[in-house]
């Protein structure tokens, strides 16, 4: 069983959300999406200033065993990205939920964190996989 | 129902990531593919390849028999111990298998066929060998381990005994030889020095863990596959199958077409395929800029298009490198389609790294 913190949000899709209290939420991938995509290469993120809406394809988390999409878990505008995974992707393998944390979303409407999954309801939904 | 190797235990040991591979429960990792493939080319890693199936080919017409069976003329043996690569043909002309041939003596020789394709080979072979004074004897009882890299063979030298360490001392690349319990070859699929093992199964395990106490580390799968990518060797099943001919494949250079007389299972198709140009060719792919180009893609070229037989990014280079079969018309350059959009990459032989660097 991977580890998931039991302080994030998850979407079903695997992304983690962490809030930071300033209306800002990182974004990440899970201990175990990056488990079963493998060692990571390339990862394309969005560009600071983008607009997303929660569900919108924005960043890919490439592999060596596959391409694979990153979904925002809520809209509003990129923030932050983590430039530091253009020269060591691996980062995502090594500390899913630490350094290697994906961009970060200035929320244009909170409310919609409370679609998301709690890290039971997230640990459920992996088993159900 | 799977299949294990007889060192399933010892991968488990090293906490490996199994999965069926046509049938059999392998390592396709031990943690991160990418360290395993990096330990290869700068060190020693080594990999569990006792799936693969051993053959045996004994008896007077043992030479006459392989000489119809495969593309490549064991004729061409005469040192004991040379190993040949070679493709097994169908009538038609396409690849059944490919495999390593070791010629000890012409009533004696040793296959080492693929996995995936063991039954139809068996079959293949048993229906062919029934015109001639031969058996062909399956070796289910040897393991196989192969150890790959620039220190491989120093490493290995460490926990053979004196007759060993002087039997492989001088053997130079693509020979075998029987010493003591092991039969040790300087063949290998990663494009770097080192040996395959042929060792009894029940001395395997002990084995893999002398190795592992020498210091080399254990590879799975994934980096086999990204270390033959890298350089240039056929996986068969994806870069060719029984409907491709080994002229669209690389493989011209394993068919020997002298003797003219030698009628070898496939030659009058390979023959007219040659006079007419009629096939496409296997080339490399190189893409420099960001993205991983990925097996069935479409390749558009001048004049047509082709598509990509296997591709993975290569750790040895930190960009993505492909096979693909194309046209004869293609140039230097070609597109890929890749998720939904097309980008540019370039047209070489389909060799990438050698001993550790790039040959590009």
């Amino acid at each position: 069983m991977s580890n998931i913190p039991s302080e994030l949000k998850y979407a079903s899709s695997h992304e983690w959300v962490r809030n930071e209290g300033d209306g800002t939420f990182t974004v990440g991938i899970s201990e175990h999406a990056q488990e079963l995509l493998g060692d990571m290469v390339f990862v394309e993120l969005p560009e600071v200033g983008d607009e997303v809406l929660a569900g919108e394809d924005c960043a890919v988390a490439e592999s060596v065993k596959a391409a694979s999409d990153i979904y925002a878990p809520i809209g509003g505008e990129i923030v932050a990205i983590n430039e530091d995974l253009e020269d060591a992707p691996e980062t995502v393998n090594n500390d899913a939920y630490g350094d290697g944390w994906l961009f970060r979303i200035k929320a244009s409407d909170e409310s919609e964190l409370e679609n998301l999954l709690d890290a039971e309801g997230y640990a459920h939904s992996i088993d159900e996989d | 129902m799977t299949s294990k190797t007889v060192l399933h235990a010892k991968h488990l040991e090293s906490k490996a990531k199994m999965v069926d591979f046509h049938g059999w429960e392998m390592p396709i990792n031990y943690g991160s593919q990418i360290e395993e493939h990096n330990a290869v080319r700068t060190d020693a890693g080594m990999f569990d390849v006792s799936h693969m199936t051993i053959v045996d080919v004994k008896g007077e017409q043992a030479q006459a028999f392989l000489r119809k069976l495969v593309a490549n003329d064991v004729a061409k043996l005469t040192v004991p111990g040379k190993a040949l690569y070679t493709g097994m043909l169908n009538e038609q002309g396409g690849v059944i298998d490919d495999l390593i041939i070791y010629f000890f003596s012409n009533t004696d020789y040793r296959l080492v066929v693929n996995s995936a394709t063991r039954e139809k080979d068996l079959a293949h072979m048993a229906k062919v060998s029934a015109d001639f004074a031969v058996a062909v004897t399956e070796r289910p009882e040897f393991a196989m381990i192969a150890v790959q890299g620039p220190n491989a063979k120093a490493k290995t030298a460490t926990i053979l005994t004196a007759d060993q360490q002087a039997a492989v001392a001088d053997m130079k690349p693509f020979f075998g030889v029987q010493t003591g319990d092991l039969f040790i070859a300087t063949t290998g699929y990663t494009g770097e020095d080192g040996y395959e093992i042929v060792v009894p199964n029940e001395q395997a395990a002990d084995l893999w863990q002398q190795l592992l106490d020498a210091g080399v580390a254990p590879a799975g799968l994934g980096a086999r596959d990204t270390l033959r990518l890298e350089a240039g060797m056929n996986l068969y099943g994806l870069d060719m199958d029984e409907s491709v001919s080994p002229l669209a494949a690389n493989m011209a250079w394993t068919i020997a077409w002298e003797p003219e007389d030698r009628d070898f299972i496939g030659r009058d198709v390979l023959v007219q395929q040659r006079a007419d140009k009629s096939t496409d060719k296997l080339v490399g792919l190189v893409l420099e800029e960001k993205g991983v180009l990925r097996s069935g893609s479409k390749v558009i070229v001048d004049g047509g298009e082709g598509v990509i037989t296997s591709g993975t990014f290569s750790p040895t280079l930190g960009f993505s490198v492909a096979l693909a079969r194309v046209p004869r018309s293609t140039g230097e350059t070609a597109q890929v389609e890749m998720r939904k959009k097309l980008v540019n990459v370039k047209v070489v032989k389909p060799s990438f790294v050698r001993n550790g660097k790039s040959v590009l």
